[in-house]
């Protein structure tokens, strides 16, 4: 039995229950994000049409108004998550699914509902760009953009699952991280996951831990809508309950008021950066598989990290030490667990579906300390990258 | 119109921080705000049920002076916003204030699409013709040949009517006036936050410092004072000649029908599906 560590509380928390419990469905990965969505609670999408992440709003609206809950198309991306964070601000679990283009439109409110601590989910299914690019192909081009997207400095709390099973889960968990921690949560998917019909085993909807934001308990004379804790989170009261607060995305200070003053300035900025870096052990989850004895790591996420998995299965099956780290939460980026796979291996192999990316942030960190070397393995045609290309990638460094 | 002393607008203001404001002196997004104060206030509606959306621009400055709820979001997005909080909590009373930059250049897409979906938002778009907030580009509503910081040869851009845009796009509640007629204003504004649909109230209004200033139309209250003459009411526009009618600010309340609102046809919608009843199905 391979040995596979997946580091999070949350994610122990469904894995150690019953089996019992589970059944079999054959589910699409975009169905998986609707429905993991749907788990968690999603009560409020807006969206528009885009390939290849459709199916999740013809799900939804579907779904949402047989329960009770509100779904709306509107005219573009940037009415989208403009919807979607009004809805959060008067109380909703708010969902938005998009693609590449859509993606880069929603840039700007993104930024908003990071400075203005508002929950929200946005579910980029990623496409070949840039541009209109490959509207139907697999590519890993959003990774720094879901970093980086928006203006100005912005932390980002961003998941990449690599099956439908995962999809499901990740969603639900980003829904559970954007009302924790305030922010709009990135799930990025791949394309071929996306599409791809897996049969999954899961568990009871009811077995899934649901969060939901903290509500003030104050009276609403004493509310701050930034009123941080020592873990820099901070409750959340929703338009329409009697606290009158102010929302705006310039600089504010604790009650919401604009400012320029430098501390209070610097207090929240320092606060988005916190709230993020001060909590890291809860937010990162990685995948380390057959990592114990590597003298060759390979470092990938999604679809490709399933492509690698199998090249170390068939490079283990030669009797080469190989190993796989695999980020389910790629920002922030997993710094410990790579700084420990440099400490231990000879050679890093990356392999994603884009012009280089992920290994900026190995190279980053293989600068600190470490004689490990890095080897870059990029397509970016539209294809998967094989097995094994990875396996023969893996047998040229040995 | 009974007297409303000053206590009220006193009131409703926000008193920790947020004063002097932004406005420069002679601005009218005071008195249009004193008009939504005593609006809403006559109305007796709750301020706790009052959302108050903006987007970017000197009047979208005004959500934070007042105790309501308030969002003051990104440029030209407040009507998307606004759809989302009222879509999701249709029993709030949500307003956006917007101005002609904000809401018919950058939100045009917006503003069309939630007229057609006749959701029910008061937009109360006050048109001073020009960027203020930038220091005084043009809009499209600058009227043509006009002067600004980037037509400084004069606009050759033909305007928009924001009134028939509105109507053109579906809007239930279209009304125009001025920032002269603050008693109109306020009948207007009642008018249009009662209205179960979209309603528009466009207000005519001065940037003395800016478009005044580049256009030498005069003083603060010359500005106003031109806005009292060169506007007249929808009833003695029909008695003129056409050609007399030019370049007047035509007011009154060009459109009032009933009409299903969006958030309505949802519930409908949602008690269909579920087989519950709809709340205040019309």
């Amino acid at each position: 039995m391979p040995k596979t560590v997946k580091t999070n509380k949350e994610m122990k928390e469904t894995i150690d229950k019953p089996e019992a419990e589970e059944k079999y469905v054959l589910m699409q990965g975009n169905e998986a994000a609707a429905f993991g969505a749907l788990a968690a609670g999603v009560n409020f999408f807006a969206g528009y049409p885009i390939t290849p992440s459709t199916e999740v709003a013809e799900i939804l609206s579907r779904e949402l108004p047989k329960r009770g809950h509100k779904f709306i198309q509107m005219e573009d991306e940037i009415a989208s998550i403009g919807a979607v964070i009004g809805a959060s601000l008067a109380g909703a679990k708010a969902l938005t699914a998009t693609s590449g283009p859509g993606f880069s439109l929603m840039q700007e409110s993104i930024g908003f509902a990071k400075i203005t601590e508002t929950p929200c989910v946005v579910i980029n299914v990623q496409r070949g760009g840039p541009s209109t690019g490959l509207p139907t192909r697999p590519s890993q081009g959003d990774i720094m953009q879901s970093r980086w997207g928006s203006h100005g400095d912005a932390p980002a709390i961003v998941l990449y699952p690599d099956s439908v099973k995962e999809i499901y889960e990740l969603s639900i968990r980003a829904f559970n991280l954007s009302e924790k921690y305030r922010t709009c949560v990135v799930l990025l998917l791949d394309e071929v996951i996306a599409h791809l019909r897996e049969a999954v085993k899961l568990p009871d909807v009811n077995r899934y831990r649901i969060i939901n934001r903290i509500k003030p308990t104050v009276p609403p004379e004493w509310y701050k809508h930034y009123d941080e804790n020592q873990k820099y989170l901070s409750p959340l009261a929703s338009f329409g309950e009697g606290y009158r607060f102010h929302v705006t995305g310039l600089a504010h200070d604790q009650q919401g008021f604009p400012t320029n003053r430098p501390t209070e300035v610097d207090d929240m900025m320092n606060r988005l950066k916190k709230k993020i870096t001060r909590n890291i052990r809860d937010l990162v989850q990685i995948e380390s598989y057959m990592m114990d004895d590597a003298k060759v790591a390979v470092f990938a996420a999604g679809i490709v990290a399933r492509s690698a998995k199998a090249a170390v299965n068939m490079a283990r099956a030669e009797g080469l030490k190989v190993g796989l780290l695999r980020p389910l939460t790629i920002w922030p980026f997993p710094d410990d667990a790579v700084r420990k796979m440099l400490k231990n291996v000879e050679t890093v192999i990356v392999p994603e579906l884009n012009q280089g990316q992920f290994i900026h942030e190995i190279e980053r960190l293989a600068k600190e300390k470490s004689d490990s070397a890095i080897i870059p393995m990029q397509r970016f045609d539209g294809e998967m990258i094989p097995p094994r290309r990875i396996l023969s990638k893996i047998k040229e460094v040995f | 119109m009974a007297a409303i002393p000053q206590k009220t607008i006193h009131s409703y203001l926000r008193h920790n921080k947020k004063f002097p404001h932004v406005w420069c002196s002679g601005c009218s997004n005071g008195i249009v705000l004193g008009d939504i104060i005593r609006a809403t206030s006559e109305l007796g509606l709750d301020r706790d049920d009052i959302v108050m959306v903006s987007g970017i621009g000197c009047s979208s400055r005004m959500p934070v002076y007042v105790d309501f709820n308030t969002l003051h979001s990104v440029h030209g997005r407040a009507i998307a916003y606004a759809t989302g909080i009222k879509m999701f909590r249709p029993e709030l009373h949500v307003i956006v204030v917007t101005g002609d930059g904000d809401a018919t250049a950058i939100g045009g897409n917006h503003f069309i699409h939630a007229a057609r979906r006749n959701i029910d938002i008061t937009v109360i778009l006050i048109n001073n013709n020009i960027y203020g907030m930038t220091g005084g580009q043009y809009s499209p509503t600058t009227p043509e040949e006009s002067i600004s910081t980037t037509t400084p040869y004069g606009n050759i851009d033909p305007n928009f009517d924001i009134c028939e845009l509105a109507m053109g796009a579906g809007a239930s509640f279209v009304a125009r006036t001025t920032a002269f007629h603050t008693n109109e204003t306020q009948d207007f504004l009642k008018k249009a936050i009662q209205h179960k649909g979209f309603s528009l109230v466009e207000i005519a209004s001065t940037c003395p410092v800016i478009f005044g200033r580049l256009n030498k139309k005069g003083s603060a209250p010359q500005m106003l004072k031109y806005l009292q003459e060169n506007s007249i009411t929808m009833k003695a526009a029909e008695k003129i000649p056409e050609e007399e009618r030019d370049g007047k600010i035509i007011r009154g309340i060009l459109r009032q029908r009933e009409s299903l609102e969006y958030t309505q046809r949802y519930a409908n919608l949602i008690a269909n599906l579920t087989g519950k009843e709809a709340k205040d199905e019309k």
